[in-house]
């Protein structure tokens, strides 16, 4: 689960990060009520989306006068951004994070994330602070400096010095930047986080360390224990249909093409797009219904797959092993009567009572089109957007 | 013979007191030699109570020196199966299978951490089970799909799996065993591990490999296979067609900084002289063609 920066800051401030003082906001009042009550000079304008590469993108805006700060946030505000990372669409703005301009000596980049071979959360450093991680790993790997850390040790000063000295902090700011460092894994453990980067992390003119920028994702098998992070999610950045999916107990993703897809199982989902795309077609989304597969949750299912104006057919591939093929066919049957689907329904069961599950299909009356196999139900999906039988 | 589970191997149930924990306990002795195997449930509060004549104890310690019992099946909550894991690690068991799904990725990595030199080994969570057919099933797959046969099946889905053996079963092909390894992104036995397995295990001709996108360990295996595998792999990687950034419903599969793509998965893969396919429902006929 994705949060916002400004939301991001907070939990590093209360872990010991320094962070520039700063006001989240929704309006251009409030955005020059917010610099007004910072004081100073100059402030940064920083647009608040859940996608990355926001610099790139034109949402971070240095102001020099409150009149410029109105400006930004008056241009940035209802806009959509575009970044790397949104999709050409982009992504619009609804909150802005008003800061204190911090003067700068020095950036570095670090993150904390899971390195799932050593099987332990693993802290990066790397001198080359504001560049894309990704891009320094391929370019400079040498550059990063990584820390595997004990899980209940924590992360030892001599490890977080090594890695502030290796990213290039200078000798007189080494202890704000293992407080800072050791603080990041605090608030990286505490919060069960998926990834925690702050980058840059600068060190000021002063010689304070700063987390200029802040990015945490959490583990979202673990909000449970976190009620107060889980009221954090921000729903307007989640396609709605994906957030009611959720709440269903699907697993859905939208992606862009004409091909819907009810599967069961996470690995058969996915090969179940890939299939489609073997054979010529795009898959319309991805979709687990899990081992349940219940009259109510296939019903919602396809609610939800027919909101989607490209849909031209639906591909379900069910292999049934505990739950069996008779009671699914009945859910499918019982689903499709109640959404009334405009579109060609394919239908590949296999496994256990497969063939009374068949019966069942054959006996509905509905104009379901049986596969025999996963080659056969994507190459007559395929077939059905085309326009064919 | 087979690897790591055969008709003489007695299992417990943790979480036996459970509504999953009994369906699938019930299933599994039905399943072969199931009935002799599944000897031994725990529940540190219901001690002493039994589950359709299998004894229920108080703790794994207990119920393996009262029964023998030297291999556990979980299927605990999420909030707890990681400490049911550490107390069958703690226990000395030879194999602990965690078949609970949504365990946190921090509590798994104090588990994999405290396992570290310890004799046990884990597979999963979020994990089908292994199956050595015709002799015993220890997991939720469907038991009646699968026939002993020369074909080792490792695999980090469900139901992609029991497609994966349907396929094999069209043609005529049997499983020395089968093992789901789980979606998560820190588990116990990685697609190395089984592998390595499989070529140790004389009964086992061929191996089916699939994978999906997230993380590097089909990469790593195939390196291992390149220069040590003597029998031949065949592979499959799931999701050449998801979206960069998106949790592709198992909690490790996710293409996260342009690391973990199916596409250089197989291409590693390849490269590595695994005959892949990019054609899931030709995993199947590729296995026979490679066995001639």
């Amino acid at each position: 689960m994705k949060i916002h920066e400004y939301q991001a800051k907070e939990i590093l401030r209360n872990y010991g990060v320094p962070t520039p003082r700063g006001m989240p906001c929704t309006t251009v009042d409030e955005a020059v009520a917010a610099a007004r009550r910072l004081g100073g000079a100059a402030w940064a304008v920083k647009a608040q989306i859940h996608a990355g590469g926001r610099g790139k993108g034109g949402g971070v805006k240095l102001a020099k006068s409150l009149d410029e700060v109105a400006q930004h946030a008056r241009q940035l505000l209802g806009a959509r951004l575009k970044t790397p990372q949104t999709g050409p669409q982009g992504q619009p703005v609804r909150w802005l994070l008003i800061e204190e301009s911090v003067a700068i000596e020095r950036e570095i980049y670090v993150g904390l994330t899971v390195d799932r071979n050593r099987q332990r959360v693993c802290l990066m450093a790397s001198s080359e602070g504001g560049v894309e991680i990704e891009e320094t790993a391929a370019r400079t790997p040498d550059r990063i400096h990584r820390v595997l850390i004990d899980p209940f040790a924590g992360l030892r000063d001599g490890e977080a010095d090594t890695a502030a000295r290796a990213a290039g902090v200078p000798d007189a700011s080494i202890g704000k930047a293992r407080a800072a460092l050791q603080g990041l894994w605090r608030a990286f453990d505490a919060t069960d986080a998926a990834l925690v980067e702050t980058n840059p992390l600068v060190v000021a003119a002063g010689g304070d360390v700063v987390a200029l920028d802040a990015k945490i994702s959490f583990d979202p098998n673990a909000l449970f224990r976190h009620p107060d992070l889980a009221a954090l999610r921000d729903f307007d950045e989640e396609n709605p249909s994906e957030v009611e999916a959720s709440q269903y107990g699907l697993s859905y993703i939208q992606l862009d093409g004409d091909i819907g897809c009810l599967v069961n199982g996470a690995g058969l989902a996915m090969a179940t797009m890939d299939i489609i795309k073997v054979y010529g077609g795009s898959p319309a989304n991805f979709l687990d219904v899990g081992g349940g597969a219940s009259a109510e949750k296939v019903t919602e299912a396809f609610k939800i797959m027919l909101r989607n104006p490209q849909l031209k057919a639906i591909l379900v591939n069910i292999f049934g092993g505990i739950v069996k093929c008779d009671l699914i066919a009945t859910a499918l049957v019982e689903a499709s009567r109640a959404v009334g689907l405009r579109v060609p329904l394919v239908v590949r069961l296999e496994g256990t009572n497969v063939e009374s599950g068949k019966k069942i299909l054959a006996a509905s009356g509905l104009p379901v089109i049986a596969a025999a196999n996963m080659a056969d139900a994507a190459q007559k999906a395929v077939a059905a957007t085309r326009g064919a039988p | 013979m087979s690897i790591l589970i055969d008709r003489n191997t007695r299992v417990m149930t943790q979480g036996i007191t459970g509504r999953t924990g009994q369906f699938h306990t019930r299933l599994c002795r039905q399943y072969a030699n199931g009935e002799n195997c599944f000897v031994a449930g725990v529940n540190p509060n219901k001690a002493g109570d039994s589950f359709e004549g299998i004894p229920v104890f108080a703790t794994v310690r207990e119920a393996k020196q009262q029964t023998g019992a030297t291999v556990s099946v979980i299927y605990v909550p999420a909030l707890f199966a990681a400490a049911a894991i550490d107390e069958a690690v703690d226990a000395g068991l030879d194999l602990v299978v965690c078949i609970t799904e949504g365990i946190p990725v921090r509590d798994m990595i104090r588990v994999r951490y405290r396992m570290e030199g310890r004799r046990t080994l884990l597979i999963g969570p979020n994990c089908p089970g292994i199956i050595t057919p015709d002799e015993i099933k220890i997991g939720i797959m469907p038991g009646y799909i699968h026939k002993k046969g020369p074909i080792g099946v490792v695999s980090r889905s469900g139901t992609l799996t029991y497609e994966a053996v349907w396929q094999l079963m069209e043609q005529g092909l049997g499983q020395s065993g089968c093992v789901g390894i789980g979606g998560d992104p820190v588990n116990g036995l990685k697609h190395l591990d089984v592998m390595k397995m499989f070529n140790d295990d004389p009964h086992t001709e061929a191996v089916v490999m699939v994978g999906e996108i997230g993380g590097a360990d089909e990469e790593e295996c195939a390196r291992w296979v390149k220069s040590h595998m003597q029998k031949p792999v065949v592979g499959f990687i799931a999701g050449l067609t998801a979206p960069p950034g998106r949790r592709m419903g198992h909690a490790g599969a996710i293409i996260s900084g342009g690391q973990g793509t199916a596409a250089e998965k197989l291409a590693v893969m390849e490269e590595c002289g695994i005959k892949i396919t990019r054609n899931p429902a030709e995993m199947g006929k590729l296995t026979r063609a490679e066995l001639r």
